[in-house]
């Protein structure tokens, strides 16, 4: 049998080239990591028929079936029709598969649908983000999470986004209990502390984590009615200059956040190294070349950021070299 | 005597209430419970009736107004002092100078509750005036309660009727309201935002799924049995079952001292909790009841048994806000029942001898 097989092409429509000459595997996008049962069912009916019984979960909380016979991908394209269609899934055509494979699976933690500490729906803001961005080539990761836990690992992407709330306090209501002060040192950042029987709190250190709205037993704390977010930039892996991503704005609004992350395709497209092996490059590495006030410029083109929202005219992010250094000592 | 009224007649039956009285009322309160976008329902002073939850149970109780969560008593310069003014919430400014009586809204547990703050802060000792001037401008309405709510207990705690210091109720029937009024003064209010006359018996729970039976007796070796180790293990101690009780009645004071003049200040009386660090710590730092467990037992105890001893009745009412507000799903009604189930042994080993009953 003659096998002659677009590889390219095939990479586009989220099927990898195994180890295994002649298998792929399939890639399942799952915006914000929330899968519907029903969905999930038809993963396990194309590993079943087509892979070989087992599933992959992968690291971007997608699934990756294995197993499969290159041959079949347009079988399995079939299959994947109504998992796209359920996964809302921003392509008109849902005959041919996964249109790109570029721009990375949205990871969201579980957020406010499931976690008492999740600061807003997690799940939504990523489903959104994804229809924002998605079928696009470039290589662009972006994760929600819920709070500063950062259970979802955002500081590794190149837009992280974490869930802010900003504490409401009724002195009226509280009877100076401590709680708060004590949970928001041992879970938190210490931005609290008791005055004359009632709580300071201290506006630049806190994190708006919540910590404190949730451990009020008498609700004087509460929530903003406002969800605000802290954006977290150019975070990444990788074999050269792994780094974590760093703060960039605070108190910041959703709607700004998917006007950033949108721009920043037109920042790529204008500065791309046009040798990146497959033409993949980490933003970051983009910055890093032509400037942060260039990036800037780009990103926040027509967005205005609301008067609560605090922006690092500076961004540094610590990291190491080791196309440069590799020395342990 | 009773009246039916449809949407349109409440609105203006508390409208006009409130002009002549402040209204306090389980009010929903969007967005303001511990997680993301979930609703807390508060007492609050109300003026419309649309503001007014009669559906849900509150999760905190109407104590907010009889004993505030914060009150400021006086303020003191060198050799001055003043009282504070007005009702309602310390700090709340808009209600603080207002002298008119109060209609608070409440269900039969609750209504049952005032008793027990009554009895505690008047007749147990000399008076408490701060509490007397406010219990003295408080009317009491009823909201029926066609069925009770998860973690409801009033049935086994004998407060599923309301006691009579109510002057009119109100619940929802079909798509109005109707109102049961007792006192004779407001029934020239309710003809007029009344659809018609009927007669009304306000409904009251007679069945809940919770069941709680409470101890007879109490000997010492209950009150020192292992039993209360695992509320050590559990509890942490965060008070919240004592701050939505509508009972619990300990308070503590902060005295304090202006910053930038310490010559100047005020003294404040905060709710307290038997559960929270803090309580039953001493001049020296000494503190008694350490352990969670020790503390979950003067609670429990004094609920079910201990302020028995003194007035005579069951201070607890069976509202269940304390299985509905614990962190780490510990439930007084399981723990009560534990209680009463080791006594019961207790008793069966010891047929025959004499109790000691301290």
């Amino acid at each position: 049998m003659i096998q002659d097989v677009d590889v390219k092409a095939m990479k586009k429509n989220a099927f990898r080239v195994s180890k295994e000459r002649g298998m792929t595997a399939s890639r399942v996008r799952v915006p914000g990591g929330l899968v519907s049962a029903r969905s999930m069912a038809r993963i396990v009916e194309i590993a079943e028929e087509y892979g070989r019984g087992e599933i992959f979960l992968t690291n971007r909380q997608g699934v990756e079936i294995p197993g499969i016979h290159m041959e079949d991908m347009p079988k399995v394209n079939e299959l994947l029709r109504s998992i796209i269609k359920d996964t809302g899934i921003n392509q008109g055509d849902s005959e041919h598969g996964y249109l790109a494979s570029g721009t990375r699976n949205v990871v969201a933690c579980p957020g406010k649908r499931l976690c008492p500490f999740g600061c807003y729906d997690t799940t939504a803001f990523a489903q959104r983000m994804d229809r924002a961005i998605f079928p696009n080539d470039r290589h662009v990761k972006v994760a929600f999470t819920g709070c500063s836990n950062d259970c979802a690992h955002v500081a590794l992407n190149d837009f992280g986004v974490i869930g802010m709330t900003e504490p409401q306090y009724d002195p009226a209501r509280c009877i100076g209990c401590g709680q708060c002060v004590e949970w928001c040192r041992r879970r938190s950042v210490s931005a609290l502390s008791l005055v004359n029987g009632k709580v300071v709190r201290n506006e630049d250190r806190c994190i708006g984590c919540g910590v404190c709205v949730v451990y009020c037993p008498t609700r004087a704390w509460t929530r903003s009615s406002e969800h605000y977010f802290r954006v977290k930039i150019m975070g990444r892996t990788g074999k050269q200059n792994p780094r974590l991503a760093q703060d960039w704005l605070r108190w910041v609004d959703e709607d700004s956040i998917v006007k950033i992350v949108k721009n920043t395709y037109a920042f790529i497209d204008e500065y791309i190294d046009p040798n990146a092996p497959e033409g993949k490059e980490h933003i970051g590495y983009i910055v890093d070349r032509v400037g942060f006030d260039e990036f800037c410029k780009w990103a926040l083109e027509g967005v205005e950021l609301g008067e609560k929202c605090q922006r690092a005219t500076r961004v540094y992010w610590d990291s190491r070299r080791y196309d440069r250094d590799n020395d342990l000592r | 005597m009773g009246y039916v009224l449809d949407g349109e007649g409440l609105d203006g039956l508390v409208r006009e209430l409130a002009r002549d009285y402040l209204v306090f009322a389980p009010v929903r309160k969007v967005g303001a419970g511990r997680f993301t976008d979930v609703d807390q329902v508060i007492y609050d002073f109300v003026d419309d009736a649309s503001q007014i939850e009669l559906d849900a149970k509150s999760d905190y109780s109407f104590k907010e107004l009889l004993t505030p969560l914060s009150q400021t008593l006086f303020y003191f310069t060198e050799d001055q002092v003043r009282e504070a003014r007005g009702i309602g919430p310390a700090g709340g400014s808009g209600q603080g100078g207002d002298d008119r009586d109060v209609f608070v809204l409440m269900r039969a547990c609750d209504l049952h509750g005032v008793r027990r703050l009554d009895d505690m802060y008047l007749h147990n000792g000399p008076e408490d005036s701060f509490y007397r001037r406010v219990r003295e401008r408080v009317h009491f309405a009823l909201i029926g309660c066609p069925e009770g709510f998860e973690h409801c207990f009033c049935v086994d705690m004998g407060t599923n009727v309301a006691p009579d210091n109510w002057e009119f109720s109100l619940e929802r029937r079909g798509d109005g309201y109707v109102c049961a009024v007792e006192g004779e003064s407001l029934r020239p209010l309710f003809e007029r935002h009344a659809k018609g006359a009927s007669e009304v018996v306000p409904a009251h729970v007679s069945q809940n799924e919770v069941h709680v039976s409470v101890p007879g007796s109490m000997p010492m070796e209950v009150r020192t049995s292992d039993l209360w180790d695992e509320y050590t293990r559990r509890c942490i101690g965060c008070g919240r079952c004592t701050l939505v009780c509508p009972t619990c009645t300990c308070f503590t004071m902060q005295d304090v001292l202006y910053t930038e003049n310490g010559r100047v200040g005020e003294r404040r009386r905060v709710q307290a909790s038997c559960m929270i660090d803090g309580y039953s710590t001493v001049a020296g730092g000494a503190s008694y009841r350490k352990r969670n467990g020790e503390r979950m037992r003067f609670k429990v105890l004094h609920k079910v048994y201990d302020f028995r001893q003194r007035f005579g009745y069951d201070m607890c009412v069976g509202c269940g806000r304390c299985d509905d507000v614990c962190p780490e799903y510990i439930s007084f009604a399981a723990c009560v029942n534990k209680v009463t189930d080791a006594v019961s042994a207790w008793d069966a080993q010891h047929e025959g001898s004499v109790v000691s009953d301290d």
